[in-house]
């Protein structure tokens, strides 16, 4: 497929995605006349009822589970936040101990912080220079009062992929803990299946996967209790009281629809785009770490630190070429601080601060990559001759 | 963000690169984020006054660190050093029509710079120095000193 926008080259869908002509097609009809509320008994709200249901079949047929484990939230975030405070208030009886990594998104540690501040007690596993959680070192921190281990699928700013299979594994032979993984930036990338993976939760959203911001959901295996965290009219069986966010949930429920269609297809197309970046870069431009793992990333995720250059800096200058990416720069954030993700991975602010996320998404095309790789030269060059730092650095790579 | 006088000394930036024999040259840091500027100044005299002939600046840092030495140059430039040992991060600022509160103190090193410059030269040259001078001179090089240690830590420092 083709570029929405034909003046810019948006490459940093691991923020956040265009939404797919179909998915916005999809969700017209349930912003016009059926505006009817699912909960009502009525026509509208019958019809809005159906599309509600049938959103849900479309998620459930891309994670492959059952309807009824499928629960709508307002995004990744609430999934999350939902999952980790939901079960250490249902378990609070089986322990209070929490397993998680230092790669997660800020809204799963945020979470785990606020709960140490109650009492609980969170083992933040390491991982290795290219951003693995070691199965051994996880299995090693499970205890018996362990009642949750949540670890992301794929990293959102460095594309590692966790082995999720094996660590789902260790965790059931080894404990009583829930297994949960925020998948938030999977969906049409990679395979999603949840009874393959054996996970017992799951977090996606609709944004990161070419449907509208605001909706998400969270898998959750039959039977298995956790506590909610909106109380009020009962809906999503009790799970997430709300009135449910019929245009939003019908879009999700497209993208889901696509994703599985497309998936496979788009994670060749992806990895061979993210493939040739990565290597045309480190030809044409000198002095440039990788950050993440070679092999096997999330496709269509890079990220690269260029020696000497400050990120927010090279991000504004793309910009004004017309080119959208991101950095992991402590300056290019709120509170002045370096991602905690490449300082997992042993990558000093130095480092950090001359990073840059490119991420390509559905409507990019092999001619975005050349022309981004182009620009890309031209200011890393431009940026260099005025830099106070030895471009050379002394990393060894 | 930024202002528009921000972006345009960034996407334009003045007076930048290297110098061919300047009388000084001076470098100040920011241990916080590794900001990073080297100021190079040949200095004339005019009127049996010491002044300004010309600076340049060399930044690794953000958009507002890269504006604030680009605008500091425009400012210094044919200053007396009495005149230019008075521009302060405030005037910087004002001058590019404001910066980003997080950004007013980590990225606007450059009047830093322009003062490390202007003491060098006078130490240099056997000028007096004021006591503000030294002051300023103390804080940049224990600045500089953290910066080069943070950048050490994590094995990227230059020869």
């Amino acid at each position: 497929m083709k570029r929405l926008d034909v003046d810019v080259i948006y490459a940093d869908n691991n923020a956040t995605t265009p939404v797919d002509p179909r998915v916005k097609e999809a969700m017209l009809p349930y912003l016009e006349g059926k505006f009817g509320n699912p909960n009502s008994l009525h026509t509208k709200g019958r019809e809005a009822r159906e599309a509600v249901e049938e959103a849900r079949e479309k998620v459930a047929g891309l994670l492959n589970c059952r309807q009824e484990e499928i629960i709508f939230t307002g995004s990744a975030t609430e999934s999350n936040n939902h999952v980790v405070k939901g079960t250490v208030f249902a378990r609070k009886d089986d322990g209070k101990h929490i397993i998680t990594s230092k790669v997660e998104h800020k809204c799963v540690l945020e979470a785990c912080k606020w709960l140490e501040e109650q009492g609980f007690e969170v083992t933040y596993l390491d991982v290795d220079e290219e951003g693995y959680v070691s199965p051994e070192e996880l299995k090693e921190e499970l205890r018996e009062d362990t009642i949750l281990v949540s670890i992301m699928m794929a990293n959102n700013e460095i594309g590692t992929i966790q082995p999720i299979k094996e660590l789902t594994q260790t965790v059931h032979e080894e404990s009583n803990a829930y297994f949960h993984t925020d998948m938030a930036q999977c969906p049409g990338k990679l395979e999603v299946d949840v009874l393959k993976l054996g996970v017992d939760m799951a977090t996606v959203n609709a944004h990161k996967m070419y449907g509208p911001k605001g909706v998400g959901a969270l898998y959750k295996k039959k039977d298995l209790k956790i506590d909610p965290l909106l109380h009020g009219g009962g809906q999503e069986n009790g799970e997430r009281s709300s009135t449910e966010n019929v245009p939003h949930i019908v879009g999700f429920g497209k993208a889901c629809e696509l994703a599985k269609e497309n998936w496979k297809e788009e994670k060749k197309e992806l990895t061979e785009m993210h493939g040739r970046f990565i290597e045309e870069v480190q030809e044409k431009i000198e002095n440039v770490k990788l950050n993440g793992p070679r092999e096997a990333r999330l496709p269509g995720n890079t990220n690269l630190s260029f020696i000497g250059v400050e990120g927010e800096a090279l991000v504004l200058r793309l910009d004004e070429r017309g080119i959208e990416v991101a950095t992991g720069s402590a300056c290019s954030s709120e509170e002045l601080k370096a991602s905690h993700v490449l300082e997992a991975i042993g990558r000093g602010p130095e480092l950090a601060h001359s990073s840059l996320r490119v991420s390509f998404g559905r409507f990019n095309t092999m001619e975005d990559v050349d022309r981004v790789v182009e620009v890309l030269e031209e200011e890393i060059e431009d940026l260099r001759s005025i830099t106070a730092l030895d471009t050379k650095g002394k990393i060894g790579d | 963000m930024y202002t528009e006088e921000v972006m345009e000394h960034f996407k334009n930036p003045r007076n930048m690169g290297e110098m061919e024999n300047p009388d000084v040259t001076a470098r100040v840091g920011n241990p916080s984020c590794g900001d990073m500027m080297n100021i190079y100044m040949k200095v004339g005299e005019k009127d049996g006054e010491k002044y300004i002939e010309d600076i340049k600046f060399k930044t690794f840092g953000c958009a507002s660190a890269i504006a604030t030495s680009s605008v500091t140059t425009e400012l210094a430039m044919g200053k007396t050093l009495k005149e230019a040992e008075q521009i302060e991060e405030e005037e910087v600022a004002e001058a590019l029509g404001g910066l980003p509160k997080i950004k007013m103190h980590c990225s606007n090193l450059s009047a830093n710079g322009l003062h490390e410059a202007i003491y060098k030269y006078k130490k240099k040259e056997g000028m007096e120095i004021s006591d503000d001078l030294e002051k300023k001179h103390e804080i940049a090089q224990k600045t500089l000193e953290k910066t080069e240690e943070m950048r050490e830590e994590h094995g990227l420092d230059e020869e």
